[in-house]
């Protein structure tokens, strides 16, 4: 940047770009910049709003059989996690405003932790559906089977797969920390610091997630039985066909004596026992809408777009933290904060309205 | 609304703790409502075609509270808001006319043939 | 009041400029300066249009016989690389020359200049654009060397995109990082017009070049996004087969034209709106009078841009579109000819009575009025429903936008270039031989595309590589005035590059205009302006007095004051 090398002479405080005369008209002209900004974004999205009711207009029936597969209680709680964040961005806004820089790298630090949190819930509500082969667009292909038996100490290895970036970033940040603290940098190593326990708040959502899945599997939901009295069939089938495989059939044990009763049924005729293994909340793919699927196309644009956003506010927020940690912000000069802020409540703002729309569909 | 800072820039309004709580406990307040309501609308006897507008207009309520204090709109200049509302004006107009028009050939695309169709497992 | 020697310092021939006050590559690859970008974009769109402008010229030497044989001794295209020539024609042009050209060359120079500011709001975000714009255009050329070429046209239709198997996702990737682009520098506009106009420079003072790219602005920065998605979805539909456009999954192919046209209609007015904005400028200097109607042409700007929205069903009149919506969206288009006759009419006024000056700024500004007129009246057969079920996909169509994208747009930026290049530059261009070059662009272009409004209105459709012999005799017309509209273009080029090095002295106002940036010296210098520059009425061309030491114009108020004739009108407040 050597043409930014300015040689005015005017009053200019450290942070006041050359091309403008007072810190106000800096404020003014970034705060006008960041609201057209968001309205760029609101008009990005609202392509995927106009699919979304276009579609919820001409199909409804589509979503009807659709929506089961979402998780409200799972959707309600990234709902909290996003709104708690939110909280503490404004709270970290107001202490930028104030000059605070200590009070708003701490909020900072809990927004981006939320933020990461969110992506956690959101890698479980995922893999659990591609688990059960509710892929986007020509993969779908709904069977309530994971499609290699693959599970991993009875994790989705989907899961697994997508937890490798935060977890070699975990570790990437924790020895930049270390290594920064011992290089004496002390802003680089809080810096590392605080990007470790960030990643470390998408194990926290993901912890949460599975604990949720865990709970309702194992706790008096009749779905869960249904579903592994079709896994076990499966199971069976294949053993049958000499395609022995001991992990996922170990996995199992409990439910196999349920899974032997249902071999017996299915003797007789596997239609009539497929009707009864289905329920509400695991429908039988037969009845479900060809067009079912592109529920699920627009939950992948809608959801995966809003989390692109999600992470592209952690990168946001990290070099807002970095610039906290510097102690940057002052009460004339606390703009970059008060943007980013403006972001990351539109991404919230979003979700106020995916969560009801994708969710809450009854 | 604002706290007295006498001392700040006349663009520097910080929000009070108290207010920012007050509308996080809103919020989640909210939350709490549309998620019961959608849990309970399908076993009352409320009109099933409001569970919809119903659960739009919460959202509408927590996206106004976010924007107005949150975001700071309510101390913001009005011009900004203007600019931001804009933003949804042009969107209603985009899903508004695209709606108006689709209806109509819905029945030409529903017979298409398909390419590809979603076979169930075995 | 200044003494001599200042003046001289504030107008003379300066030492240091924004051109030569650091050197180097890495001067002008990470310069913030809006000149220096600007200039950079100027580059960036000449290669771009000579690129898009030889595709033209293969593409009418193919269509010289009817079966398809070519020129004689050159020209041949198999249908397929028939189809890949219009579209990467219509593509480059579109996304890399006509969207970006006004406002990121022109309006990057003179935009803050205009506003008495050193440099747009964000400086590095407007560098980013013209990254954005290489990587753009990089993505789209890739789609040639890489993907197989493009034959989907420029509008990337479903289902067709989705099937075709040449490089649609290079194309549509680079168009989405083009639209990127495109939002930065309407986004940086907004908000430097808003914010950082000189002190007492109200909404009223400013000229209507800024009133037009405000419009403009307004436009790319709420339409842009939409193609932004667009063309994501699109890129998921071919990939993933979302089922949202291609019908074979349960998609609506229609979708994507409401989806694509809610970007590209306004997208039309981007092209526009700026070259009304310079021909504002163009029209009221060269007369030497104040702009009639200011405030008709600067809400007319707005209206466009606002009615620009409601209109994208006219491309979709023969799409299956819905009968209540085709008599709406019918309606509506008619419409928009009420601000842009509006314009028309207030610079015919405007010359009224001038004392015109028919340089070659003045020149094209008058073909401008020409081309446009025709352009934009033939807009309204189009929007006739009845007429537009005959004239829809025929040559009618091309000559309609032909006539507004090129006629109208590419005339503006030709004499903007010769209005603006003495203040870029510093150095003034060879009158005679712009004359030449605009009169072969006029010749060349009426040449080129009048024989296709009636082979259009005769049944020629557009995009077909063979054709009825009837048609050929138009055919052959049309190619023979594109060679002379090729050489006329690159004519006028050549004449401007030439000046940038080897003419005369310019000084700082030539051309005795008011608006501010002709108060700098010429080139300017790095921060625009050496002095506070004197808030002049942008139209009041007789607050300027001859200086004959610095033979050019300068404000009454840095005159000497023994000199300064009466002034022929009362001031206006």
């Amino acid at each position: 940047m050597a043409d930014a090398a300015h040689d005015d002479h005017h009053d200019h405080g450290e942070f006041i770009a050359h091309h403008f005369d007072s810190a106000e008209q800096q404020f003014d002209s970034g705060k006008l910049g960041i609201w057209l900004f968001l309205v760029t974004e609101v008009l990005f999205f609202s392509g995927l709003f106009v699919a979304y009711t276009l579609y919820r207009n001409h199909h409804p029936e589509i979503f009807d059989q659709a929506h089961v597969f979402l998780d409200k209680y799972l959707g309600g709680l990234n709902t909290i996690v996003l709104l708690f964040s939110s909280l503490t961005m404004a709270l970290a806004v107001r202490a930028a405003q104030l000059g605070r820089n200590k009070n708003c790298g701490i909020y900072i630090l809990i927004t981006m932790v939320c933020a990461a949190m969110f992506l956690g819930v959101k890698a479980i509500e995922y893999s659990h559906k591609w688990d059960i082969g509710i892929f986007p667009g020509s993969l779908f292909a709904l069977n309530y089977q994971h499609p290699e038996p693959t599970m991993i100490a009875g994790i989705s290895d989907y899961l697994i797969w997508i937890s490798m970036i935060p977890a070699i970033l975990l570790v990437l940040f924790s020895v930049a920390s270390i290594v920064g603290l011992l290089t004496k940098k002390t802003v680089f190593s809080k810096l590392m610091l605080g990007m470790a326990i960030t990643v470390g708040g998408y194990f926290l959502g993901v912890f949460a997630g599975y604990s949720y899945m865990e709970a309702i599997m194992d706790h008096g939901d009749e779905s869960h039985a249904a579903v592994t009295v079709e896994h076990d069939d499966q199971n069976i089938h294949m053993v049958s066909m000499t395609i022995d495989d001991e992990k996922s059939g170990a996995g199992h044990d409990g439910d196999h004596k349920e899974g032997d009763h249902a071999h017996a049924e299915g003797d007789h005729g596997h239609g009539g026992h497929h009707e009864q293994a289905y329920d509400k909340h695991h429908p039988d793919p037969k009845s479900l809408s060809k067009d079912v699927k592109i529920f699920f196309s627009i939950y992948y644009c809608m959801t995966g777009l809003h989390a692109i956003h999600i992470i592209a506010g952690i990168i946001a927020l990290a070099w807002v933290y970095w610039r906290c940690l510097l102690g940057h912000w002052r009460t004339d000069y606390f703009g970059p904060v008060d943007y980013v802020g403006l972001y990351w409540h539109l991404v919230d703002l979003i979700w106020i309205y995916l969560f009801p729309l994708l969710y809450l569909i009854d | 609304m604002a706290d007295q800072h006498n001392d700040l820039p006349r663009f520097n309004h910080p929000a009070s703790i108290k207010l920012l709580l007050a509308v996080f406990g809103s919020l989640i307040g909210l939350t709490v409502l549309t998620v019961a309501t959608s849990a309970v609308w399908p076993e009352s006897n409320l009109p099933a075609d409001l569970a919809f507008p119903v659960a739009m207009i919460i959202a509408s309520v927590k996206a106004f509270l976010v924007c107005a204090f949150f975001m700071h709109m309510w101390w913001d200049k009005k011009f900004n808001i203007i600019v931001f509302l804009s933003s949804t004006l042009f969107a209603a107009l985009f899903i508004g006319l695209t709606l108006l028009d689709t209806g109509h050939y819905q029945n030409s695309i529903d017979n298409f043939p398909r390419n590809e169709v979603a076979q169930p497992p075995e | 009041m200044v003494d001599k020697t200042q003046r001289n310092k504030i107008f003379g021939t300066p030492e240091t400029t924004f051109l030569n006050h650091s050197k180097g590559f890495a001067s002008w690859a990470f310069t913030v300066d809006h000149k220096r970008i600007g200039i950079m974009y100027m580059i960036g769109v000449t290669i771009a249009l000579f690129l898009a402008g030889f595709f033209a010229l293969v593409l009418r030497s193919h269509l010289f016989s009817f079966d398809g044989q070519g020129l004689p001794f050159y020209g041949k295209l198999s249908n397929a690389d028939y189809n890949q020539m219009f579209t990467l024609h219509g593509a480059v042009m579109v996304f890399s020359f006509i969207i970006p050209s006004i406002p990121g060359a022109l309006g990057n120079i003179v935009l803050p200049m205009m506003l008495g500011t050193k440099d747009v709001a964000f400086p590095r975000m407007n560098l980013a654009s013209f990254y954005l714009w290489i990587i753009g255009t990089g993505c789209l050329l890739a789609a040639i060397l890489f993907g197989g070429g493009l034959d989907t046209g420029w509008t990337f239709y479903t289902p067709y995109s989705i099937e075709t198997d040449t490089g649609v996702i290079y194309a549509t990737f680079g168009a989405f990082i083009l639209g990127f682009s495109s939002i930065f520098t309407g986004l940086n506009f907004l908000v430097t017009v808003n914010t950082m106009r000189a002190k007492g420079q109200t909404w009223f003072k400013l000229p209507l070049f800024i009133w037009s790219l405000y419009a403009t602005a307004i436009i790319q920065v709420l339409a842009t996004p939409v193609l932004g998605i667009t063309l994501l979805m699109l890129i998921a539909e071919s990939t993933l087969h979302i089922g949202i456009f291609d019908p074979r999954y349960g998609g609506d192919p229609v979708l994507f034209q409401h989806f694509f046209w809610f970007y590209s209609h306004p997208a039309v007015y981007i092209m526009i709106l700026p070259a009304m904005g310079v021909i504002s400028e163009l029209i009221s200097v060269y007369s030497q009078k104040r702009i009639f109607g200011y405030s008709f042409i600067a809400f007319s700007s707005v209206a466009i841009a606002l009615l620009g929205f409601l209109v994208w069903g006219h491309h979709m009149f023969t799409s299956g579109q819905s009968v209540v919506m085709t008599l709406i969206f019918s309606a509506i288009t008619f419409t928009v000819a009420i601000p842009s006759a509006v314009k028309v009419f207030n610079w015919l006024a405007t010359l009224y009575k001038g004392s015109i000056l028919l340089n070659t700024p003045m020149c094209y500004a008058l073909a401008f009025i020409f081309l446009f007129g025709i352009g934009g009246l033939t807009g309204l057969f189009l929007g006739a429903l009845s007429v537009d079920i005959h004239l829809h996909d025929t040559y009618f169509v091309v000559a309609h936008f032909h006539f507004v994208m090129v006629g109208g747009t590419l005339t503006a930026l030709l004499g903007g270039l010769y209005h603006w290049w003495p203040k870029i530059f510093g150095r003034m261009y060879n009158d005679t031989l712009g004359r030449v070059s605009c009169f072969l662009v006029f010749v060349g272009f009426n040449v080129t595309f009048f024989p296709q409004f009636v082979m259009g209105a005769r049944g020629m459709p557009r995009r077909y590589a063979q054709y009825d012999p009837e048609f050929q005799i138009f055919h052959q017309i049309s190619t023979i005035g594109a060679f002379v509209l090729g050489f006329g273009i690159l004519g006028a080029f050549l004449v401007l590059v030439h000046a940038a090095f080897y003419g005369k002295l310019a000084g700082a106002n030539p051309f005795k205009a008011a608006s501010l940036e002709w108060q700098s010296s010429s080139p300017p210098d790095f921060h625009n302006f050496t002095h506070t520059p004197i808030l002049n009425d942008p139209y009041d061309f007789d607050a300027l007095v001859y200086d004959e030491e610095l033979d050019t114009y300068i404000s009454r108020e840095f005159a000497d004051p023994a000199k300064v004739p009466p002034r022929k009108e009362p001031v206006h407040h």
